[in-house]
């Protein structure tokens, strides 16, 4: 018998870890993978209230993240080969078009 | 018994994820995002969503992270170089992550009683009706959202080849 608030505690880790990762890191690529393990971890939670209501909408909500952070991926990283073409680089200190 | 599986996969994920923020390299943090991915998989598993455990597998560890592999390789994405970051992400980013994660714990603790708890065991025998049930609610009731989000895909997938191609 494992108690949901360990699964809803190991969410908050990941989702923690996923928000330092967004901030520390410089690489466009690598804070768009921490964007995804912050989702991931809202899906673990999402799964375990689910079952501990014995209600199936949170699994089917998690079925639509999957479904939107599939298209999202795909369109986040057609943008980053487009800032790659025009900017020759990754780092998001040089990404700064907006700023100036 | 429960227990160990949940803190073998648990405590592989939360390594993971550390690996994630502490490794230069991106492809050495999208193969342990993998990783990540693949242990809340088994997780699902263990909380009775065998859908959600294949789909995991196939959609996210196998999709998606082959997609960013593929684009990390594509732009030749060499190691970051390490830069102090934004004052905002210090003051404000850092405190507010562990905010948030003291508060969860702290709440999730307190109310461990009324959260209750996981056994393992007869999933295997209800793995079909899982499934069962789930493709009843997403074709009778959510018949709609199901057909929209096969137009958002579609949409994604257009735009994504619009923003990738090559300008003329």
């Amino acid at each position: 018998m494992v108690p949901i608030a360990y699964y809803l505690i190991l969410a908050a880790i990941l989702f923690s870890v996923g928000v330092g990762a967004f901030l520390i890191k410089r690489n466009v690529i690598t804070i768009f993978m921490s964007i995804e393990l912050m989702l991931n971890a809202v899906n673990l939670t999402f799964v375990a209230f689910a079952h501990m209501w014995h209600q199936l909408n949170g699994q089917i909500f998690v079925f639509f993240v999957m479904v939107v952070a599939a298209a999202e991926a795909a369109v986040g990283l057609a943008i980053i080969i487009a800032i790659f073409r025009t900017r020759e680089t990754l780092n998001v200190d040089q990404i700064n078009l907006m700023q100036s | 018994m429960e227990l160990a599986l949940f803190l073998i996969f648990g405590l592989l994920a939360v390594a993971a994820a550390l690996n994630l923020l502490l490794q230069r390299h991106p492809i050495n943090s999208a193969l342990s995002l993998v990783v990540v991915m693949m242990s809340l998989a088994v997780l699902y598993w263990s909380l009775g969503a065998e859908f959600l455990a294949a789909a995991q597998v196939i959609v996210y560890s196998g999709a998606i992270m082959v997609l960013f592999v593929f684009v990390i390789m594509l732009l030749n994405a060499g190691e970051e170089e390490r830069t102090t970051g934004s004052r905002i992400a210090y003051i404000a980013g850092f405190p507010g992550a562990a905010a948030i994660f003291c508060l969860l714990t702290f709440v999730f603790l307190t109310e461990r009683q009324a959260l209750g708890g996981v056994g393992i065991g007869g999933y295997l025998d209800t793995a079909t009706n899982n499934i069962a049930a789930i493709s009843t609610v997403l074709f009778t009731k959510l018949l709609l959202p199901f057909e929209v989000t096969s137009v958002l895909i579609l949409v994604a997938i257009l735009g994504a080849v619009v923003l990738a191609r090559k300008e003329q």
